[in-house]
């Protein structure tokens, strides 16, 4: 099934590891790059403009890289401040993609959803989100505070309140979860 | 001397660092309390519980509040590679942590400087940033679930959130996952892989399985992931062998399960409750794995 033997070669891009949890976020224009590192810089994010790794074939001359596990936060910020990137993708790989494939899980009663590492569970009849679990990032727990116990259609989306890749996870299981319990 | 360090969802920016209690279901440290529900205070509960079995209660905590912006996180990291706070620690697990490659890099030095080295495990937030690290196999133990697994297996992924889907699909091998995360050296010595069956596994192939008793409403009760990496961490502070303490825990975690007679929407509190009559339950019985 797998070609277990035969190590890849990483892109130059992540030669070294130390780069390994960061991303690159692609803008259209060089002025964007240069709003974007501005307003980002001022809300004290450890971020720095590079020139793109050959695998990004959209967008101009300059990137900027960003810390990847704050992807949703960043994202989050940028869209207020109406500068938002064509793409973002992760330095170790800037071919990968976010996780698409949903597993879907018949309780019974219940109903749950996994994208990635993130589960969510809501009971059939009311909607109401009954458990969260999976993860590794500090927001999950807070997540979980914020949204078990709450209707599935009223309570904070995790998209708004998350902070982290495995909160952008659950917001995904999340608006899986709502596409289901509309049908 | 058994250390956790881990996070919890609270704006106040201090640290908590201490010895961990469980009082009234609630986690006892630095004259604080946390409720029990999910992560890392799960985890807390789980060790205190099994602990209580063998008499042992000296559990050190090392806790930031951090709500995922990471800031908590980066100072426990600080605090734990600037203080003199590792010494005399002989099993410590890392949990809900930021991951953060550059943190990781540090504490990972300090411990290796270290003359007695703890035996180390990752679960986790840190988990996903010793593998990002490339120095996975300086662990000896990680407690992934299927979610995980894939992502260890994926040696271009840097967080579960960019698996592949030629990896993270559900009809790969758990054991074919387990290889390709070694190939590629993502994995700690063992690894206990946390699911309907619970693999135990090394560089070598399959240890134990454990797949009994079969409760299916665990998978969507937050916090039984984070209780069974509590009850093997225990255990290894007894003493007990690495792989032994593995196929152990996977069944203490299944029986505390079957005791508490979980639905979906059960909280962890109830399972943590029925630990140490679980412990006994296992402890008793032959400690023989099918393989």
């Amino acid at each position: 099934m797998f070609n277990l033997f035969k190590k890849k070669t990483l892109p130059s891009s992540v030669q070294d590891a130390s780069y390994a949890d960061f991303g690159f976020l692609v803008f259209e224009n060089t002025s964007e790059v240069i709003q974007a590192e501005r307003l980002l810089k001022s809300k004290g994010w450890n971020i720095s403009v590079k020139g793109p790794p050959p695998e990004i074939q959209s967008g101009c001359d300059l990137v900027i890289q960003f810390p990847l596990i704050e992807q949703l936060n960043i994202l989050r910020f940028l869209e207020k401040s109406l500068i938002e990137p064509l793409q973002v993708v992760p330095v170790a790989g800037p071919m990968l993609k976010p996780v698409d494939l949903f597993q879907v899980k018949d309780l019974g009663d219940f109903l749950m959803v996994r994208a990635a590492n993130m589960k969510l569970t809501v009971e059939k009849q009311t909607t109401l989100i009954v458990n969260i679990s999976g993860g590794g990032c500090p927001d999950v727990p807070y997540l979980a505070c914020e949204m078990v116990g709450k209707p599935l259609f009223s309570c904070p989306r995790p998209l708004d309140i998350g902070h982290t890749l495995c909160g952008y996870a659950l917001g995904l299981a999340f608006e899986e979860m709502q596409k289901r319990c509309s049908q | 001397m058994l250390a956790i360090a881990g996070t919890v969802p609270d704006p106040d920016p201090g640290l908590m660092i201490g010895r961990v209690d469980l009082v009234n279901n609630m986690i006892r440290l630095d004259g604080r309390s946390v409720p029990v529900n999910r992560g890392t205070p799960a985890l807390l509960g789980a060790v205190v519980q099994t602990l209580k079995v063998f008499g042992e209660t000296d559990i050190q905590g090392f806790l930031a509040n951090d709500t995922g912006l990471g800031t908590g996180s980066r100072r426990l990291y600080q605090y734990l590679v600037d203080e003199a706070a590792l010494s005399g620690i002989s099993t410590l697990v890392f949990h809900y942590l930021q991951p953060d490659v550059d943190w990781h890099h540090k504490i990972l030095f300090k411990l290796n400087e270290m003359a007695d080295k703890p035996v180390m495990i990752a679960d986790a937030g840190f988990m996903y940033a010793a593998k990002m690290s490339g120095q996975a196999k300086d662990y000896d133990l990680f407690t992934p679930d299927a979610g995980e697994l894939a992502f260890l297996a994926d040696e271009m992924a840097p967080h579960p959130f960019y698996t592949r889907g030629f990896i993270l699909q559900t009809d790969n091998r758990v054991t074919d996952l387990v290889q390709r995360a070694y190939a590629h050296e993502n994995a700690a010595q063992y690894l206990l892989v946390k699911g309907s069956t619970d693999y135990i596994m090394d560089q070598t192939g399959l240890l134990f399985s454990v797949d009994s008793p079969s409760v299916e409403s665990m998978e969507a009760i937050g916090g039984t992931g984070d209780t069974l990496t509590g009850i093997v961490t225990a255990l290894i502070s007894t003493g007990m062998a690495i792989p032994k303490a593995a196929y152990a825990a996977a069944k203490i975690n299944r029986v505390a399960g079957f005791y508490a007679d979980p639905t979906p929407a059960t909280q962890v509190i109830e399972m943590i409750a029925q630990i140490p009559r679980a412990v006994e339950t296992v402890l008793k019985e032959d400690h023989g794995g099918s393989s």
